[in-house]
């Protein structure tokens, strides 16, 4: 394949990294900041775009629709909280129960399993013909990019807010938090409801963008967006240490996992095998601070173990030989 | 200013594990009592201390802080009466947070948790100047997150967090356990000038008998979820660890046994 045909996929990779970044920016704050893996996003990556289209198709304005999209997804992540925090479900298994029962809301919201958007005929803010030979503002990647740095400072503004601190004490220290007065069940629900939130909003955009809403959407967006986290984290956390700039790296994460994509589609490589190799690429990431602990040093003192063992067998055979 | 009236705890009722950890105990704390809690492994101190806290409900009995019932009051809204410090200095404090975040949240504690800023540089200012006063050289190193620093350094800021808004009781579960002896101490003085300064009304878990002794002017000893041992005032200030030993051997009918005691 020519390389050209690499150059002009990449406009498409960085937007679908893009929209794909606010997902995953929803996932940091689960994961890393009220430390819970929620895989509730699976089903709101779907439940967003559903009723955006939706919405769109029965006339209403984007914005209209793209705002129930984000309070269906906050209400998915309440349900999440309320099996975990009152009713005392792990997180794992919450989100994985909301997760299951969105994939039938889901289907009643589209009314089938797929429905188009084109956007041709619909007023949608970002397509994919808009990714070039548009003027700037109407163009895709400067649109997403606008929302990420807006969803950004707002994120930054809320989580140095007294309320935002203690949502970040609660994921850090549970019992500290309550000692220290902080409703704890309050803020993981709150956390789960605006992580949510943002996932349903990026499926939203992303379902103007393709064109159309599929009950698929959301298949692995877990993955998807914890790989987006740790390539951030990986690459960035050496110059990026203000929260601001560590959210703006989980977008970069998710840019970089679509050109890498990209590329490897670029190189001939089975689509079919696509999830595979992100959940490969991602398990690898997940591992590396234990295999970075527990079998780098091994490595490392490779030739002293070898040399320890072959004493110490040795000197055990000496002692048997002395008997 | 905390009155404990005929609590029980039963742990893992009705299985082979079922154990007993508080047997109608009841106290009764005057408001600026400063008091010193021993006892054997298991007596039950960790588990009265958690009860007042919230940590779990009790099954019968009530407890009231200034007069209020909060016997039935979740963990975190009674909080805005209690300073708690824990044994294990990991507990206490939010280790991906500043020193001054942590001290933020401590000042926020019992005031409802808005959209105004979760700290100010005025505020910050105020937490150096405060944090100076441990004389542990932390105030230069004020926005470092609290996971970079040592045990006792973490306890110290702990104490500060708990002590920061006056609380009405002040609960330390064998704060200084997990310290080297020298810190230890140090942590104990801090607590000794911060409990006398505001005149704290304060419940300390301790396993060291000497500390007992010397800290504070009332002592109690329990054993078996109960208080075997009130001793207050001047009767406090002469016992002996030799005393203490025989009183507990008589008022319990067995041996004094507590690994951490024998050690100290
Ligand atoms: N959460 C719990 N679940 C089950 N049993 C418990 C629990 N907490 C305490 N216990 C039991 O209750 C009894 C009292 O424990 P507690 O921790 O109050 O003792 P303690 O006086 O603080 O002892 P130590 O000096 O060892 O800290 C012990 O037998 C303990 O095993
Ligand atoms: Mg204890």
């Amino acid at each position: 394949m020519e390389l050209v045909d690499l150059i002009n996929a990449l406009p498409g990779a960085v937007a679908q990294g893009l929209f794909w970044g606010i997902m995953a920016i929803g996932v940091y704050i689960t994961y890393k900041v009220l430390d819970v893996a929620d895989l509730t996003v699976d089903g709101t990556m779907c439940t967003g775009g559903a009723v955006c289209a939706v919405m769109m198709i029965a006339g209403h304005n984007v914005w209209v629709s793209m705002a129930c999209a984000v309070a269906a997804g906050a209400l998915a992540g309440l349900f999440t909280g309320i099996f975990h925090v009152t009713l005392g479900i792990p997180a794992i298994l919450a989100g994985i129960l909301s997760q299951l029962g969105l994939y039938s809301i889901n289907l009643k919201i589209i009314g089938k399993a797929n429905e188009a958007l084109p956007s041709h005929v619909y007023d949608v803010l970002v397509a994919i013909k808009y990714n070039k030979n548009v003027p700037i503002t109407e163009n895709t990647i400067f649109i997403v990019a606008i929302f990420t740095i807006v969803i950004i400072a707002l994120l930054y503004w809320f989580f140095g807010t007294s309320l935002g601190c203690s949502i970040r004490a609660t994921g850090s220290n549970q019992n500290m938090s309550r000692a220290q007065g902080i409703n704890t069940k309050f803020n993981t629900v709150l956390g789960l409801m605006i992580s949510n939130g943002l996932v349903a909003l990026s499926s939203a955009l992303y379902t103007q963008y393709q064109g159309f809403t599929d009950i698929n959407m959301g298949r692995g967006a877990i993955v998807i967006g914890l790989a987006a986290v740790i390539i951030g984290g990986v690459v960035f956390e050496r110059i990026f240490k203000n929260f601001a700039l560590r959210l703006l790296s989980v977008s970069l994460g998710a840019v970089i996992y679509y050109i890498v994509l990209q590329i490897v589609i670029w190189m001939g490589f089975d689509t079919d095998l696509l999830k595979l190799l992100s959940a490969i690429v991602v398990a690898l990431f997940l591992a590396f601070p234990y295999i970075k602990k527990e079998y780098l040093p091994v490595l490392f003192s490779i030739k002293k173990r070898i040399a320890i063992r072959k004493n110490n067998k040795a000197a055990l055979s000496a002692k048997g030989g002395a008997k | 200013m905390l009155e404990v009236v005929g609590i029980s705890k039963t742990f893992n009722k009705g299985t082979v594990n079922e154990k007993k950890a508080l047997d109608k105990l009841s106290l009764k704390l005057e408001e600026g009592d400063f008091v010193t809690v021993i006892g054997g492994n298991g007596a039950g101190k960790s588990t009265m201390l958690n009860a007042i806290s919230g940590v779990f409900s009790v099954d019968e009995g009530d407890i009231l802080i200034d007069g209020l019932n909060v016997t039935y009051m979740s963990e975190f809204r009674r909080a805005k009466y209690l300073g708690r410090v824990f044994q294990d200095p990991m507990m206490g404090t939010a280790a991906d947070m500043g020193i001054d975040e942590n001290l933020a949240l401590a000042a926020r504690r019992g005031k409802l948790r808005g959209l105004g800023r979760g700290i100010s540089a005025k505020e910050r200012e105020s937490y150096r100047e405060l944090v100076s006063t441990l004389d542990l050289g932390l105030e230069n190193r004020i926005t470092s997150k609290v996971g970079l620093l040592s045990g006792g350094q973490r306890q110290a800021i702990t104490l500060l967090m708990a002590t920061l808004k006056q609380p009405k009781l002040l609960l330390l579960d064998e704060h200084t356990a997990a310290l080297d002896p020298k810190t230890a101490a140090k942590v104990l003085e801090t607590t000794n000038s911060i409990v006398n300064g505001n005149k704290l009304t304060t419940l300390m878990i301790t396993h060291n008998m000497k500390d007992a002794i010397v800290t504070g002017n009332r002592l109690i000893m329990m054993n078996n979820g109960n208080i075997i041992l009130d001793i207050k005032g001047e009767d406090k200030k002469k016992l002996t660890v030799d005393d203490l030993l025989q009183k507990f051997a008589v008022a319990s009918g067995e041996e004094f046994t507590n690994d951490r005691a024998l050690l100290s």
